[in-house]
């Protein structure tokens, strides 16, 4: 259980050193990614002029408030709310995020399955776990809205975040096939009967 | 009494962004009682992280989540109550749509074939205004819930058969809980609907989810249930964030009404851990902000 801080972006290497239960802390520029953007990105064959490569996206649509564009709000933005959205929707993007975009750390809540862990093992990424629900915390972990792509699906455009100590995330996903989610899910479900059998039902 | 609209459009657009900033004191205190009992060290960590949020979110006047849902009216109104119910439906929608312009607010609202979003968090039959009636009371009551999607996505109904009984309503909220894991961003509150028609039984469902902590279902076979059924759940270690735990949820709420001879319908919504709610009470004497 190792705890890193990382200044994006990062190498494979470094990924593939994380296990399920170590915790890493960003630093630098983390994109923010959701449902729509990601429709449009591999579906409708949209492209991005951001280089995510050796980066990492959470899984967010932000409250933001537009302001006149500044030194201090480069994108004509200013944060309000942001926090980290149920991951699971976005589950088919996983793989062409990393193979087209050379994205390595997905951040979200709620977990990924069996094609992402094979994706992360494949390529050499992870998955990293933030408190979902705990937004107005997260919210003081980003310093900045840098920049906007793909703006017309506002709120769910590519949002290029500065952060300064974004964390601790838990990895649970890691590159070796490891998965808290898979973990805990089969442990639950073994104690299915046993929870049916202390309210009486028969079987 | 009569009631002034343009103090109902004020109010509903205070109350969506107080529902949105403020969790009510009984959800802080489900909070204080699964941190003294969580004994995984994740589970732990993972709650002291949202009590530190709420915190947070009240010390920087900010959303507790991101998610602005979608936004529900639930409005009782006292039999003494004068109100035009068509413009007092209009008002409560002009509310909701200058908290989302004037705060501002996440519009988390869009048509649901084109995707395309007004940023008002109103379209078509949003917000939902549920209206209900009570008697002898010079009493007007709104209370506002923004639906956050992460539980609302987990929702679900089995129309059952009577030959399956009650054991096939508690088998289907245990697999619910299985099915949902992470992703309803645990501890939840779950609701359960049981019995009425397949619309009533899922209408049930959300007001169970919604009810506040520490009440209890008006009918007993539904009260029963309840019990069974929040200390069966959370012997099952999905835990907060569904990465392991005791605290799976804060409880199980079950609604009740009556059924088909034929039909045994269960519903499940859940509300997360984020469980906001806000009321503004009319009376005679003025307008009043609580839970």
């Amino acid at each position: 259980m190792a705890h890193y801080d990382f200044q994006m972006p990062v190498t494979e290497e470094q990924v593939r050193k994380l296990e399920v239960n170590d915790t890493v802390t960003l630093h630098g520029t983390l994109y923010g990614i959701r449902d729509a953007t990601q429709i449009h990105m591999f579906d409708h064959g949209r492209m991005t002029r951001f280089d995510m490569n050796g980066h990492a996206v959470v899984h967010t649509a932000p409250n933001v408030k537009e302001v006149e564009k500044s030194a201090e709000h480069p994108s004509g933005y200013a944060p309000i709310c942001i926090g980290t959205t149920t991951s699971a929707r976005m589950e088919r993007f996983t793989r062409p995020l990393m193979a087209q975009y050379g994205v390595r750390i997905i951040i979200g809540k709620g977990g990924l399955s069996q094609s992402s862990a094979d994706a992360f093992r494949d390529i050499g990424g992870v998955y990293l776990a933030v408190v979902g629900g705990a937004a107005a915390l997260e919210t003081t972990w980003i310093e900045q809205i840098e920049d906007v792509d793909l703006d017309d699906l506002n709120p769910e455009s590519l949002w290029k975040f500065r952060v300064q100590g974004f964390g601790p995330l838990l990895v649970s996903m890691d590159s070796r096939g490891g998965s808290l989610y898979t973990q805990v899910n089969k442990a639950a479900r073994d104690r299915r009967a046993s929870a049916l059998a202390c309210m009486g039902v028969k079987f | 009494m009569k009631v002034d609209l343009q103090q109902v459009e004020e109010a509903c657009k205070a109350l969506y962004i107080r529902a949105l900033k403020l969790l009510p004191p009984d959800i802080k205190a489900g909070f204080a009682r699964l941190d003294a009992a969580e004994t995984n060290a994740t589970g732990k960590a993972i709650l002291g992280t949202m009590i530190r949020n709420i915190q947070v979110a009240e010390q920087n006047e900010n959303l507790l989540c991101q998610d602005t849902g979608i936004p529900i009216y639930n409005v009782t109104i006292g039999s003494g109550v004068e109100v035009d119910g068509y413009a007092l439906k209009q008002a409560i929608a002009k509310g909701c749509e200058r908290a989302t312009r004037e705060h501002p607010l996440r519009s988390s609202v869009v048509h649901p074939v084109t995707r395309a979003n007004q940023h008002t968090s109103c379209g078509r039959l949003v917000p939902v205004i549920n209206i209900d009636f009570i008697p002898d009371a010079e009493t007007l009551s709104i209370e506002m819930i923004p639906k956050g999607s992460g539980s609302e996505n987990n929702s679900w109904l089995k129309m059952a058969i009577p030959a399956d009984g009650v054991d096939a309503i508690k088998t289907f909220v245990v697999d619910c809980v299985l099915d949902a894991g992470g992703k309803t961003c645990p501890p939840t509150i779950v609701g359960v609907g049981v019995g009425g028609t397949a619309d009533l039984c899922v209408h049930l469902s959300k007001v169970a989810a919604t009810r506040a902590l520490g009440s209890a279902c008006e009918d007993p076979e539904g009260a029963k249930l309840e019990a069974q059924l929040t200390r069966a759940v959370n012997q099952l270690g999905v835990g907060p964030q569904g990465l392991g735990g005791d605290s799976t949820s804060f409880a199980v709420h079950v609604e009740t009404a009556a059924t088909h001879i034929t039909m045994n319908p269960v519903a499940v919504n859940m509300q997360c851990h984020s469980a906001r709610r806000a009321r503004a009470t009319f009376t005679p004497l003025g307008m009043t902000f609580g839970f």
